[in-house]
């Protein structure tokens, strides 16, 4: 247990991905089975115990400090399962740390009533590292910012030649402590045998249209569709080896999302892999991200939410058919395939996207401008733009080159002032790179600036450096880590913001809610008294809302 | 109108000493009024009795200092030789009488010359531990437990959170880091003042041969420590230029130093912090610290309730930190204490102890 706390103290801290992977795979090379192994399954997120829960563990605090200490403590320290690690009373008593296979085969095994006995030995043995990370694994929020997909990227390095994709395929036949997995990666075993009827299959993704001389390519070589602005999701279902039919939501990255969305997953009866976009469709009608962003903001999912905000798929491409992998055909011929499908499946939650019609590039960038009268119609609001792909392209796990393409709309934007700054991490820790921004609006006291959102990306080193720069030299307060500077009519700089998609909000002050912001342009050139104001704000929503 | 009553004085049957006619908080620090004397005085006086050498304790500007031999050696060298007017030098356990008032200085651990000072009038004894530890460093006399009737402590970490784990281990960690990542810089943020020459003991009795490299701030309080017979191996300041070349280096730096411009010409640097408050997550993450060391020159909680029942003190006064809790354990180990919220005192490594002169040096 010592070794797998010292790790996940050290991938707290660490910001850089790849260090991360580094400390992740120099656990697994060090640490024999089946510890590794547990260890693997914490990290992606695959144990769960259902009786050690946060009241428990603070009964068995009260029991052993003073409950005012430990009321200034928590006060102090903000988080419960570091509170007790670090006040939990005596000094380590046993010989031996128990081992995290010992804890998380005792947690399996232990019965509701004796498990505060035994957690508390447990808490005895183990040093203050040690008894937070124990404390963490039980309560189930490890959130040390490392996904399942960088565990599984740091198992794939102890291999010469895995990649994580590799580890991905085979992962859903593979339960804890992967014993079988290890083998395989180290070559002392074979590839394990994948049954998971349901798997996730790693995405294919898209460059950027505007990142290549698409002009010179030939037209005919391609096909466009809608880019829909939901999420992209990978429905998997088939029968496992019972004959029980199994299907699971995955979402770009692997997560199984399947418990978020129960009612489209009922729906997945048949047996094949779909790559498709998830969409709240109302009366056949698509809506906005806005709204299906109401439906993930909802913890609970009840009957209630799902009639209100059913969820679809909005079918892209078609990897497997029944057991078959059509990954290799090109996508001309996946295409015919999935129109098959879609119309023999005939399901109400499955739907088919559409092909945009094109002759040559300005015709297409004409749709793209107006997808509305280019076939998008009344769902015009839903599409952030095109994809545009080849026809001969297979479907290549990862980002290949040359053969799919986004062509994402302009994004709208806004000239802000900075209001605020506060030091980013990783690389950037020493930088101000984190930004607040405002508008003009007026109320009682005059005009003044309201706060509209925060941006962190967007400008290049050198700008960073520059506006690091601003930032030192023009703070007038400092509220802990946050620096206000100076944002007056004349006295402040102009920031454009780029964003995605604009929506009212009750929980911002101001009322509106950007997506996705980030600085465009640096307007040295601008003083802040023609920054842009509230109202253009609330303008750009009515046209949506009226779209 | 009432005819002025004169009052008989009262006979002084027994004399009863209040601890408060020995010793008394004023805006200016704690107060002697028998001896005419602060204690580390936050604005110049006549006559101040100094624990030791950090900014927020031992500042210039005064008339006369007493202090150890090693803190006057330290005030001189980060103040000039003029910081105050005359100065008495107080080795530990030697008795000076000022004004019928017995001052001695006993170790306190803290950082070299640290002193907890000893205040006997008429039979009643007080000592004021300045900031205090007990855990082992080799670069300060081990402190002393000295018996009074009131006893005057820090509380810098005074929550039952802060326990401070063996520096070895710390220092381990920092080992283990730098093979994990030898192509990097590792930026150590301590105290220039003690905690930095304590991490370089400690890296040099686990193993650590090559040079340590020295932010500026942190050259001359550590030629001073080198003066006075501590034996900190090969030190080198850092050239601005030879940063980028400095992978796989340990480089010892002012906390605040870690997030300045400075830090970012060292190869992938990793921001290494020592401090006691490292062991709460949080406050690691604020300043954006990769490599917490929870390696502290105060008393951690446990210290500080060995120490109050070790002195045997009926009466215990709480300068600054986390007052309450202690506060609040002496009064459930039937001890009378209180708080004397003194202000102006720094908590380690939140306000930034480094003088400006030599900051301005980096």
């Amino acid at each position: 247990m010592n070794r797998f706390a010292f790790l996940l103290d050290r991938l707290s801290y660490e910001p850089r991905r790849n260090a991360k992977i580094r400390l992740m795979a120099d656990y697994f090379r060090e640490t024999p089975d089946p510890e590794r192994g547990w260890a693997l399954a914490a990290l992606t997120g695959a144990l769960s115990f259902r009786h050690a829960k946060p009241g428990m563990i603070r009964g068995l605090i009260m029991e052993r400090t003073d409950p005012e200490l430990f009321a200034m403590s928590y006060d102090y320290v903000g988080d419960l399962a570091e509170t007790v690690a670090l006040m939990w009373p005596g000094e380590t008593r046993a010989n031996r740390a128990p081992p995290l296979s010992e804890i998380v085969e005792g947690l399996h095994a232990t019965a509701k009533l004796d498990l505060p006995k035994r957690l508390a030995a447990w808490l005895d043995a183990l040093d203050e590292t040690g008894r937070w990370a124990l404390l963490k694994l039980i309560t189930g929020s490890l959130r040390i910012g490392a996904s399942a997909r960088l565990a599984k990227t740091a198992v794939a390095a102890l291999g010469e030649s895995h990649k994580p994709d590799d580890v991905e395929l085979v992962w859903p036949g593979l339960v804890p402590p992967y014993e079988d997995l290890f083998a395989w990666m180290e070559g002392r075993g074979e590839r394990p045998f994948a049954d998971d009827p349901a798997p996730f299959r790693p995405p294919m993704l898209a460059h950027p249209l505007e990142d290549a001389d698409f002009r010179s390519f030939d037209p005919q070589a391609f096909v466009a569709e809608w880019k829909w602005d939901g999420i992209r999701v990978q429905a998997s279902a088939g029968k496992d080896a019972d004959g029980r039919h199994v299907a699971r939501l995955w979402s770009r990255s692997g997560e199984d999302v399947s418990g978020a969305f129960p009612d489209l997953v009922e729906a997945l009866t048949f047996d094949g892999a779909i790559d498709g976009e998830l969409l709240i469709l109302r009366d056949g009608r698509v809506q906005t991200f806005n709204v299906l962003q109401q439906r993930l903001n909802r913890k609970a999912v009840t009957p209630k939410l799902t009639a209100e905000f059913p969820a679809h798929i909005r079918a892209y491409d078609l990897l497997f058919e029944g057991g078959e992998d059509l990954r290799e055909l090109p996508f001309s011929e996946r295409r015919k395939r999935l129109e098959a499908f879609v119309a023999r499946e005939a399901n109400p939650r499955v739907d088919l996207s559409q092909i945009v019609s094109f002759e040559d590039w300005d015709g297409l960038a004409a749709a793209r401008l107006d997808p509305a009268s280019a076939g998008a119609g009344e769902d015009a609001a839903a599409v952030e733009g095109l994809m545009v792909k080849r026809h001969d392209s297979p479907y290549v796990v990862g980002r290949p080159k040359g053969l799919w393409f986004k062509w994402k709309h302009d994004p709208m934007t806004v000239d802000a002032v900075l209001m605020y700054a506060q030091r980013g991490h990783g690389k950037r820790s020493s930088f101000y790179s984190d930004y607040t921004f405002g508008v003009w609006t007026e109320d009682d006291e005059g005009e003044k600036l309201t706060p509209v959102g925060k941006a962190y990306f967007g400008f290049t080193d050198e700008e960073l450096v520059e506006l690091d720069r601003f930032v030192r030299k023009n703070t007038i307060n400092r509220f802990g880590p946050v620096r206000e500077v100076a944002h007056e009519r004349e006295i402040g700089l102009v920031l454009e913001i780029a964003f995605e998609g604009i929506a009212r909000s009750a929980r911002h002050k101001s009322g509106v809610a950007m997506r996705f912001p980030r600085v465009a342009r640096i307007r040295w050139d601008k003083p802040p008294h023609e920054a842009d104001r509230l109202e253009s704000l609330e303008r750009l929503i009515e046209e949506r809302e009226n779209a | 109108m009432r005819p002025p009553v004169s009052r008989p004085a009262k006979p002084h049957l027994s004399f009863r000493m209040r601890p408060e006619d020995l010793l008394c908080p004023t805006p200016r620090g704690l107060f002697c009024p028998p001896a005419d004397a602060y204690i580390d005085p936050m604005r110049p006086v006549e006559r101040a009795f100094v624990t030791h050498g950090h900014a927020d304790h031992a500042r210039p500007g005064n008339d006369a200092v007493m202090a150890t031999p090693e803190t006057l050696a330290i005030m001189a060298a980060r103040y000039g030789e003029d910081f105050c007017r005359t100065r008495q030098s107080a080795p530990y356990g030697k008795t000076t009488d000022v004004n019928g008032v017995k001052v001695s200085f006993h170790p306190a651990g803290h950082v070299l010359g640290a002193a907890q000072i000893r205040l006997e009038w008429k039979g009643f004894r007080a000592v004021i531990s300045g900031d205090y530890k007990r855990a082992y460093d080799p670069t300060a006399a081990d402190f002393e437990v000295v018996p009074c009737d009131l006893f005057i402590t820090e509380a810098t970490f005074g929550l039952p959170v802060f326990r401070h784990p063996p520096a070895e281990g710390e220092i381990a960690k920092l080992l283990d880091s730098v093979d994990l990542f030898p192509e990097r810089a590792h930026l150590v943020g301590a105290y220039s003042l003690g905690k930095a020459q304590r991490l370089m003991k400690l890296l040099r009795m686990a193993g650590w041969e090559k040079p340590i490299h020295l932010h500026g701030a942190m050259v001359r309080v550590t030629e001073t420590y080198q003066a006075l017979g501590i034996d900190l191996g090969e030190t080198v300041r850092v050239e601005p230029k030879e940063r980028a070349k400095l992978g796989g280096a340990i480089v010892l730096c002012p906390p605040s130093a870690l997030r300045e411009l400075w830090a970012r010409k060292f190869p992938d640097p990793v921001a290494v912090a020592a401090s006691g408050w490292m062991r709460v997550r949080a406050r690691a993450r604020q300043k954006g610290v990769e490599l917490p060391l929870v390696v502290s020159d105060h008393s951690d909680w446990d210290e500080l309730r060995r120490t109050i029942l070790d002195t045997g003190a009926e009466e215990i006064w709480v300068t600054h930190g986390e007052e309450d809790a202690l506060v609040h354990w002496c009064g459930t180990s039937g001890l009378k204490a209180r708080p004397l919220r003194l202000v102006g005192y720094g908590d380690e490594g939140e306000a930034d102890e480094t003088p400006l002169e030599e900051a301005a040096e980096a």
